[in-house]
């Protein structure tokens, strides 16, 4: 693996641009690789759209903005409908199954996997925690980061007192991720 | 001298160009920041006004650039190490007061992160279109000293450097990131304080009555610093003036302060430059490059590596002084230099000036908004060698 392009998106206030930061963070800090991690920067509010760019590579990277994305995560239809015809052939897209559906084609080999992200994190209890089962469920169904690195990643990113709850939810994405993707 | 230990927030972080420029200048030692924020430096101030009381200093958040720029002089002549912080119409407005910097030779960082001008052009989106304006922006006769850094690591590092340049040759510094490195994450690792070189102000052990605050020898043209509260009798003034600080408005008296000013940089551009070279030697076409953009130049740089063309990438860490004298050694050993810039012509033009025809010059322009694409740069190179 040489360079793998993310693009992370959903709405504002779904934890869009922390599920890419520790995505990118855990890469770079506890897998030793280079991640550059670009946030869309623009007049964002809750419920409007939100995205987050992450490069990760076995070498330095030069140029910054994702372009065709290898890997989609997707937390909202309008990011779907956006995004959709940036993904490689053969690409991976990894979408909340309760507010994503897939209704067109993918490009050339690509595979969608999908997960109840807001109903799992409902369950745990607080629905805030949604994009931490989607970095567990990007990170099961991928295997581009270690479970290792992308408990430590969470454990220093989210405020303290809610390590648990995130650590759970962590989980429960991760364990979906790996039994679908079949990893 | 080594960093003080609370200022520097040891560790390995994922942290944007902003945050990481802040923190650089916090282990640099700055202590005093007045800013009037602006997209995309906000983050900047944001973060050191959060993290100035802990650490034990004053950030101030001013009625406009205008006093923003001249409260931080205010701060160095009161003893601190002082930045400022804005981008485009904000630095325009700086401008006056940073040739007040530049004839009192007050030690300061003015942080530029570039935005798409002019006016108030593309607040959220890069350029690199204030590269002449830090050069030649305020009136008069003066050098600057402008720092390009092209990655959070880099906004600390440099930040770090940018301050130690501005103390030791007492002479405005700019900081030019870009919307880019401001606002990409990246690993940022921040060394222990006693890995960390400051480089302490140059304060005059002088007796009040003996001190005059502008005096100066052939062999150091920097003059020792005090501060207000120290004793010594002071006047600083933006008008031409005498070693003693008072004005001394005569043909000779400016020819005297004015020549120092400049000379005091052009004299010891050597000490100063700073470039990073990658497979020069032996190069047909040299890539010349800066800030976000010498990263892009990179990928261009390796794909024409790949069709089999000699280039090299000579990157500017600093861009004023510009690296004249290595820029002219080897126009002679190449066909041509590629600039990219996110601007329609500014660094280059100091290329050719230095070039001089004895190799040709190729621009790669963009009006800004966003970053080159690397093919672009790579269709010049080949361009270049045919």
């Amino acid at each position: 693996m040489a360079k793998t392009e993310i693009r992370v998106g959903g709405l504002g206030g779904q934890g869009v641009i922390l599920c890419a930061s520790i995505i990118g963070k855990c890469a770079s800090i506890y897998e030793g690789k280079h991640a550059t991690l670009i946030q869309a920067f623009g007049p964002e509010a809750r419920g409007s759209a939100c995205s987050a760019q992450v490069t990760v590579s076995e070498d330095e990277i030069g140029y910054p903005y994702v372009k065709n994305p290898d890997i989609l995560v997707l937390m909202s239809q309008d990011a779907y409908t956006q995004f959709i015809p940036q993904l490689k052939p053969g690409g991976l897209v990894l979408y909340e199954e309760e507010l994503v559906s897939i209704d067109g084609k993918l490009p050339k080999g690509a595979k969608a996997v999908g997960i109840p992200a807001t109903r799992f994190a409902e369950e745990l209890g607080r629905r805030l925690v949604l994009n931490i089962v989607m970095v567990g469920f990007f990170a099961g169904a991928t295997n581009l980061v270690s479970w290792e690195s992308v408990e430590k990643a969470v454990k220093s990113s989210v405020p303290k007192g809610t390590e648990d709850l995130n650590l759970k939810a962590l989980k429960k994405g991760y364990d979906y991720g790996k039994e679908q993707a079949g990893n | 001298m080594q960093a003080d230990p609370k200022g520097v927030l040891t560790g390995i972080h994922f942290m944007d160009g902003d945050h990481a420029a802040c923190e650089g200048a916090l282990a640099a030692g700055c202590r005093f920041v007045a800013g009037y924020p602006i997209t995309p430096s906000t983050e900047i101030v944001e973060r050191f006004a959060a993290r100035i009381p802990t650490v034990g200093g004053v950030f101030i958040q001013m009625e406009d650039e205008l006093a923003a720029s001249i409260a931080i002089q205010g701060g160095a002549w009161g003893g601190k190490k002082v930045m400022s912080v804005s981008s485009g119409p904000g630095i325009s407005l700086m401008m006056e007061h940073l040739g007040y910097a530049f004839i009192t030779e007050t030690p300061s960082v003015w942080v530029n992160v570039q935005r798409g001008g002019p006016s108030t052009g593309l607040p959220t989106q890069p350029a690199q279109a204030d590269m002449m304006q830090a050069k030649w922006g305020s009136h008069g006769d003066f050098e600057v000293i402008a720092l390009a850094p092209n990655s959070p690591q880099e906004c600390f590092d440099l930040m770090i450097t940018a301050f130690n340049l501005t103390e030791t040759w007492r002479v405005p510094v700019m900081f030019m990131m870009d919307e880019v490195v401001g606002h990409m994450t990246e690993r940022v690792e921040i060394p222990p304080p006693e890995k960390i070189e400051v480089v302490d102000r140059k304060w005059t052990t002088k007796k009040p009555g003996e001190y005059k605050p502008f005096e100066t020898t052939p062999e150091d043209p920097v003059p020792f610093m005090t501060k207000a509260g120290d004793g010594h009798r002071i006047h600083v003034t933006g008008l031409t003036h005498d070693e003693r600080g008072y004005p001394a408005m005569t043909v000779p008296a400016q020819d005297k302060l004015v020549k120092r000013l400049v000379y005091k940089i052009r004299d010891n551009a050597d000490k100063i430059v700073d470039v990073r070279e990658d497979g020069v030697e032996g190069a047909d076409v040299i890539v010349v490059s800066y800030g976000i953009t010498s990263r892009v130049a990179m990928a261009a740089v390796e794909q024409a590596r790949a069709k089999g063309i000699k280039v090299g990438h000579l990157r500017m860490v600093i861009c004023w002084p510009f690296p004249a004298k290595r820029i002219k050694e080897l126009a002679k050993k190449v066909k041509a230099f590629v600039v990219p810039e996110i601007n329609l012509g500014q660094m280059v033009l100091e290329v050719e000036r230095h070039v001089a025809g004895v190799a040709k010059v190729l621009h790669v322009g963009h009006a800004g908004g966003t970053v080159h694409e690397p093919d672009v740069i790579l269709e010049k190179i080949m361009e270049a060698v045919r």
